[in-house]
């Protein structure tokens, strides 16, 4: 499973990566959202983890544009959850199951990205 | 009295400030109270005043008027019977020569035709130059008299005619004499005297009809009762007042008499003759008629003004009450808007810092957790178990914090929130998250009890919050420690409602203070900085949310309030928005 993490917070992104390749995890991190589109443009990831709330290009903005470069890419939304519209927004977008509020136990984030991956192969 | 004093009377707006005294209630009632009486009765009173003045004046003088029409009308008769008599002594004179007049015979006959033809002539004399009776007739036979020396005599002499007082003489019954003298041609002249009876007087003023008691009467100049008067005296007497000053015209004119009595006095001194015609009429009967009107409608005039004067006070108060009540609904959903602001307030900051403080508790989390993946993936590093242990010490305390900042986050979010899918027990959760910490200090205890199959209902989560929230705050505040808070609810079976209590076993509400509890300003802890709202917004946004709220309490024992809730909320969310907007 290749999973690409975006987060304004590299401190936490790299160790998220880093604990998800020890779990067997292929994960890639970036902080900001051009970044992300570079990334998704080079390689094919199966989910796409995004903050809501990124520099420049939103959380929501950036699944847009990344779902237009890959229709089958899954996305995970993440949040520190600050105010009703990051709510709001989120769970509009990616819909309650694939919306996680920080801090995220490791299981949590591991069962999500495996349950998405798993809906895909059953379609 | 304190039945009838409005709401407002002793109301005193601290908050207004410098606009006091826009806000004093008491005085707008008193202006206007003044005002629209001022405007009523104004009118009404002068109007009243001048009426009274000028009907008054005009009923005076048609009193002189007719007076004088009276005393004029019977002036022009008492004239004219005189001018009669005193023509036909001179038609006498004319047609007859002193000789003729001096035969006693043709002088009886003469009298005889006078009182067949003219009456009241009660006997004649004929006098020549020199005072000396010629000759008689009449019922007493006065003989040889000589009048030289009388004044009658000499002024007939010199006028021409003289008409006397009125006087007793020989007979002892009132009389009168008049005098007039002959001179003609180659014939000696002579004086014919007559005297008249005064019935003739009498029987002219006793048929005047003179209203208000009123009293008609001649005197001669020097006041003497002519004839007898009511009310003045008797024939000869004196007349008890001054006799009014000389004119030739009629007159009337308002005087006081002898008794101090208001009279109108007509009069008119009658030419050629020593006479005054005098009528008297009592003022105050004359008025008593219109007197009479004028209390009719002074009494109209009185009920009136205290019709106004009700009507003035009753729609005054009515206004400033309504104004007092307009102005309470006004200042109480300004401390609403004031309150959910607050609150608002308090849920935007709570939601910054729980914002900002999630980000590096997500980084301790991961940090923490990657170093005890490494503990576990990794063998070079070794199952350290004290490290372990420490590791997860570091997570959990991670998760307590994180459950705090979710907690925060939550509640924060629903202050602002409209109407929604509920879980009651979330709510309470959120509710007591806050006072967890609070009742750990004091030991009370906290037991909730409802139970897991209750269902969910569509309301509005913020106003619940706000309602529990208010609810378990006076709880806490009037519990000692030890206490003891229950929120329980349970599914209502005649109707689709919940009802919840919140029951603790504090200090209590006295009977007089809990039939005041829901009203606005209505406060126990003035002196504490108590505003009186809290229960009185409780009580709005559970009717808000189509709910009811009622309170039982036993002072030392304990309160519990019961609340009501529709499982659907009948209220359309546009409604909703506006607290959210104050907010």
């Amino acid at each position: 499973m290749n999973v690409l993490l975006v987060d304004d917070e590299d401190q936490l992104v790299s160790t998220l990566a880093e604990r998800l390749e020890l779990r067997g995890i292929h994960a890639s991190w970036v902080t900001n959202g051009e970044d992300a589109i570079l990334m998704v443009k080079a390689r094919e990831f199966d989910v796409a983890v995004l903050d809501v709330k990124l520099p420049k290009i939103g959380g929501i903005e950036l699944k847009r544009r990344l779902a237009a470069i890959r229709p089958n890419l899954k996305f995970l939304f993440m949040t520190g959850h600050g105010s009703e519209e990051d709510f709001e927004a989120g769970s509009r977008e990616a819909g309650k199951d694939n919306y996680l509020v920080k801090p995220v136990r490791i299981e949590e984030l591991i069962q999500h990205l495996q349950n998405l991956v798993q809906a895909e192969k059953k379609e | 009295m304190q039945r009838f004093k409005p709401k407002f009377w002793d109301h005193q707006d601290a908050a207004a400030g410098p606009f006091r005294a826009m806000f004093n209630f008491r005085s707008i009632w008193l202006q206007s109270v003044l005002l629209t009486a001022a405007v009523a009765l104004v009118p009404l009173l002068f109007l009243a005043i001048l009426d009274y003045q000028v009907s008054r004046k005009a009923v005076e003088s048609e009193i002189l008027n007719r007076t004088a029409r009276l005393v004029s009308n019977t002036r022009r008769s008492i004239a004219f019977f005189l001018e009669e008599r005193k023509f036909a002594l001179q038609f006498i004179g004319l047609d007859n020569s002193a000789a003729d007049l001096s035969n006693p015979e043709r002088l009886q006959r003469i009298l005889h035709n006078l009182r067949a033809g003219l009456g009241f002539w009660s006997d004649i004399g004929v006098i020549d130059l020199s005072g000396d009776q010629l000759a008689h007739a009449g019922p007493f036979g006065i003989a040889n008299v000589n009048y030289a020396d009388q004044p009658w005599f000499r002024e007939t002499l010199d006028k021409g005619s003289h008409i006397s007082d009125v006087f007793l003489g020989f007979r002892n019954a009132p009389h009168l004499v008049i005098a007039v003298k002959h001179a003609k041609e180659n014939e000696p002249a002579f004086i014919l005297r007559a005297s008249l009876d005064i019935e003739r007087f009498n029987d002219l003023l006793g048929q005047l009809e003179v209203s208000g008691q009123g009293d008609a009467f001649i005197v001669n100049r020097d006041a003497v009762l002519q004839t007898p008067s009511r009310y003045y005296g008797n024939v000869f007497e004196r007349l008890p007042f001054a006799l009014p000053p000389f004119s030739d015209k009629t007159q009337a004119v308002e005087m006081w008499d002898h008794q101090h009595r208001d009279v109108v006095v007509g009069y008119a001194y009658i030419p050629d003759t020593p006479f005054v015609l005098m009528v008297i009429k009592q003022k105050t009967e004359l008025l008593s008629a219109w007197q009479r009107t004028r209390s009719r409608l002074m009494t109209f005039l009185g009920a009136s003004i205290l019709l106004i004067l009700l009507v003035v006070f009753g729609v005054s108060t009515y206004l400033v009450n309504n104004l007092y009540l307009a102005d309470r609904k006004r200042v109480m959903s300004l401390h609403q808007v004031e309150y959910a602001n607050k609150l608002a307030s308090i849920g935007r900051l709570a939601a910054g810092v729980a914002h900002e403080i999630n980000n590096p508790l997500a980084i301790i989390n991961e940090k923490a957790g990657l170093m005890k993946d490494l503990f576990i993936f990794r063998p070079e590093y070794g199952k350290d178990e004290k490290l372990l242990g420490m590791i997860d010490a570091i997570i959990a305390s991670v998760d307590r914090c994180a459950a705090i900042t979710r907690r925060l986050l939550n509640f924060a979010r629903h202050v602002e929130c409209n109407i929604q899918q509920v879980r009651l027990r979330n709510v309470i959760d959120d509710v007591l998250g806050f006072q967890t910490k609070e009742a750990e200090h004091r030991s009370i205890a906290i037991v909730v009890d409802i139970p897991e199959d209750l269902p969910d209902f569509v309301s509005d989560r913020g106003k619940l919050q706000q309602i529990f929230l208010n609810l378990i705050n006076n709880a806490f505040a009037a519990m000692k420690e030890g206490g003891r808070l229950v929120v329980r609810a349970r599914r209502l079976q005649d109707e689709p409602a919940i009802v919840v209590t919140v029951q603790d076993n504090g200090c209590g509400i006295g009977p007089a203070d809990l039939q005041h509890i829901f009203e606005p300003f209505f406060t126990t802890k003035s002196r504490e900085g108590g505003t009186g709202l809290g229960l009185s917004i409780t009580y709005g946004l559970v009717q808000e949310i189509g709910g009811r709220i009622s309170v039982e309490s036993q002072v030392g024992k304990g309160t519990t309030f019961t609340i009501v809730l529709p499982l659907e909320s009948c209220k359309p969310s546009g409604e909703n928005h506006e607290r959210s907007a104050g907010g």
